[in-house]
């Protein structure tokens, strides 16, 4: 099928009168959730995969659509307005956005922010409409050991090479492929790691250990520092709206964005860490302002946020043909197809090619909604921001255990939701990186049944991860990734002996 | 990956110090690889061709010893990222609050008393003072939430006392 006319069917399918009302939904909750201190938009997802529990697949993914942008769109909201990013990919926003805010510009960083964001949005989903049949018209030769080597790369990127030390990455990314252990192999029916308890069987819940880790560790974290500086609010002051200097000096910094945005998000490189903050030191760089870098240049939130939301919509190219999620936010995404039963990938396309599409129309139709919502109801965002720490905190606990309660009343999976989140705090006390114990959780065991699915069909020879040049390839590349970090960080060190 | 990571680099205080929480992260990975280990060994041995399923524990735990000795090194080396001092009271706080709401909800409380308690620990835990004002905004979110979800999206919410008067 041609990409226009699968477009166009999928556009079909969202613009349903149900549909478009399950994206409004989905773009208005997650706004609202996205814009709580604290939150990003993998917790915004795990937060609200219970409310779609009860709908059809359709509506459920198109829903989904409108929480991920819109987590990403409050995020941001947050990031201007009090200088805490609910993830790394807001920090770069952070910057300049949050000194816009001070010097009363708060109005316009908000404005070039959701005008970057739409505008990137809707390129990146543009590019992924088209990359993506192309990728899974390359995918569906696939073999399986192809795909283990490709998730070994994953694994590399998001855990050790762009972190900021690859040793703690990785010990993330164990944790993780450690808890995917857990339970009833699917290939041979033995437990494992289940120590007789029942509950265990079914393995670990993946919105149980995401809500733990960044919920219930969150909250932990900030009480326990709570007496250090409390954030503050910038009021927003002054019109909302972008003068003609102001459009003048952000539609480059929007489009470069996307550039930096869409092919490092669609890679499985992980993370938007990386392009947001290519983006924020190239503005800086080409600026006609330098003086107002450093004090709230607007191209410095342009960039960032284009970067942001290009690579969000870049990660769901490896998500939807490859079924890979290479940021915590995919991966929660991947755990909404998961309840369903439904495996993205090359076959998703083939077989459910109205979800799929309409789920990517959607993206479309959620990208409008917020461009139209955000603006005008920039004053509700604030009142949100402005409920004071101790209801907030509480609230997002019993919402968060609402979310276990709801999928499993007990107290296994309870206490498991407890001990996620102690996890979650002493990993955030000793700078453990998040992301990769979800992606590890979800990845690992897929990446294990890939393994000995080819090695089966090999008969137990591992040479067959060597013999298919697509995953000799595939391997070479997570070897270079596994060891560049160490081999440059030797560099820098012989360097640094030389000065 | 914030800008000014060089700055930090260089004010690193040049006496460095065996980092205690570092040894202790340390072995908990070796302990856990241990238990992957054991665990494994418990499973009867298959006769499949390729891996059965005692592999992969054992892969995972020879990646978890050699990451154990390299958070080890870390430590022993005081690399470990600089810790702000932190308040434990607040965190032991909510803690007793989720232990609180899951002993409600596993001796049948209901949501709206487990939700509830874990409401009212955690505003204390932020420095709120007026407990039984918080107490009743408590029990009227949690009832509104269960309302919302049970009746309108008919989840099914654990029901204890109060929810049975609903």
């Amino acid at each position: 099928m041609d990409t226009f006319d699968a477009l166009a069917h999928g556009m079909a399918v969202a613009m349903q009168p149900m549909n478009l009302l399950y994206a409004l939904i989905g773009v208005f909750l997650g706004t609202a959730v996205g814009v709580l201190p604290g939150i990003g938009p993998a917790l915004t997802v795990a937060l609200l995969l219970p409310v779609t529990y009860k709908l059809d697949p359709g509506g459920s993914l198109i829903m989904f659509a409108g929480i991920y942008y819109g987590g990403m769109y409050g995020g941001s909201t947050t990031a201007i307005l009090i200088n805490t990013p609910g993830e790394s990919a807001s920090m770069a926003t952070a910057l300049e956005g949050n000194k816009m805010a001070k010097a009363g510009r708060g109005g316009p960083a908000l404005a070039t922010s959701a005008i970057g964001s739409f505008v990137a949005g809707t390129i990146a989903t543009i590019g992924l409409a088209f990359l993506a049949p192309w990728l899974v018209d390359f995918a569906v030769r696939f073999g399986p050991e192809d795909y283990f080597a490709l998730m070994c790369v994953a694994f590399v990127t998001v855990s050790a090479t762009f972190g900021d030390s690859p040793v703690r990455g990785l010990t993330s990314l164990f944790i993780g492929l450690t808890l995917g252990l857990v339970g009833i192999d699917k290939l041979t029916g033995q437990a494992r790691l289940a120590f007789g308890i029942p509950e265990l069987l079914d393995g670990v819940e993946v919105t149980t250990l995401a809500v733990g880790l960044f919920a219930v560790g969150e909250a932990l974290y900030v009480a326990s520092r709570r007496h250090h500086a409390e954030e503050k609010l910038e009021p927003v002051r002054g019109s909302l709206w972008m003068t003609r200097e102001d459009w003048r000096r952000s539609w480059k910094p929007w489009l470069r964005g996307t550039l930096f945005g869409f092919p490092i998000g669609a890679l499985p490189a992980g993370g938007a860490e990386i392009p947001t903050f290519l983006s924020y030191s190239t503005e800086r760089r080409l600026t006609k302002h330098p003086e107002e870098f450093g004090k709230g240049a607007i191209e410095g939130v342009a960039g960032p946020e284009a970067a942001n939301n290009a690579s969000a919509a870049g990660t769901l190219v490896p998500l939807l043909t490859l079924g890979l999620p290479t940021s915590a936010t995919a991966a929660m995404m991947l755990a909404g197809f998961q309840q369903y039963g439904l495996n993205p990938g090359p076959l998703l396309f083939a077989e459910r090619p109205d979800l799929v599409w309409g789920l990517i129309a959607s993206l479309f139709i959620a990208n409008g909604m917020l461009l139209v919502l955000n603006l005008p109801l920039v004053g509700l965002w604030v009142r949100l921001l402005a409920i004071p720490q101790a209801w907030l905190y509480a609230g997002i606990l019993v919402f968060a255990t609402m979310g276990t309660i709801a999928a499993k009343p007990s107290v296994v999976e309870l206490s498991m939701l407890a001990a996620f989140g102690v996890m979650g705090f002493l990993m955030r006390r000793f700078d453990f990186p998040i992301a990769p114990v979800v992606i590890g959780l979800i990845l690992g065991p897929i990446a294990e049944s890939q393994l000995r699915r080819a090695l089966a069909i090999s008969l137990g020879d591992p040479m067959v991860l060597l013999q298919s040049p697509m995953s000799a390839t595939l391997l070479g590349v997570a070897l270079i990734a596994l060891l560049a970090p160490f081999v440059l960080r030797g560099l820098g060190r012989f360097k640094a002996n030389e000065d | 990956m914030t800008p000014d990571t060089a700055s930090d680099n260089l004010a690193r205080t040049p006496a460095r110090r065996v980092d205690r929480a570092g040894i202790a992260i340390a072995a908990a990975l070796a302990v856990l690889a241990a238990v992957l280990v054991w665990d494994a060994s418990k499973l009867p041995a298959t006769t499949m061709y390729g891996m059965g399923p005692e592999a992969m524990p054992i892969v995972i735990a020879v990646g978890l010893v050699v990451l154990a000795v390299g958070n080890l090194i870390d430590a022993l080396r005081g690399k470990l990222p600089p810790r702000e001092s932190m308040d434990p009271k607040p965190v032991w706080l909510i803690i007793g609050g989720l232990a609180l709401l899951i002993a409600i909800i596993g001796l049948g409380g209901g949501f709206i008393l487990a939700t509830s308690a874990l409401f009212v620990t955690t505003s204390a835990a932020f420095g709120r003072r007026a407990v039984l004002a918080d107490t009743a905004i408590a029990l009227v979110i949690s009832t509104l939430i269960y309302l919302a979800f049970d009746k309108l999206l008919t989840l099914s919410l654990p029901t204890g006392p109060l929810e049975r008067l609903l």
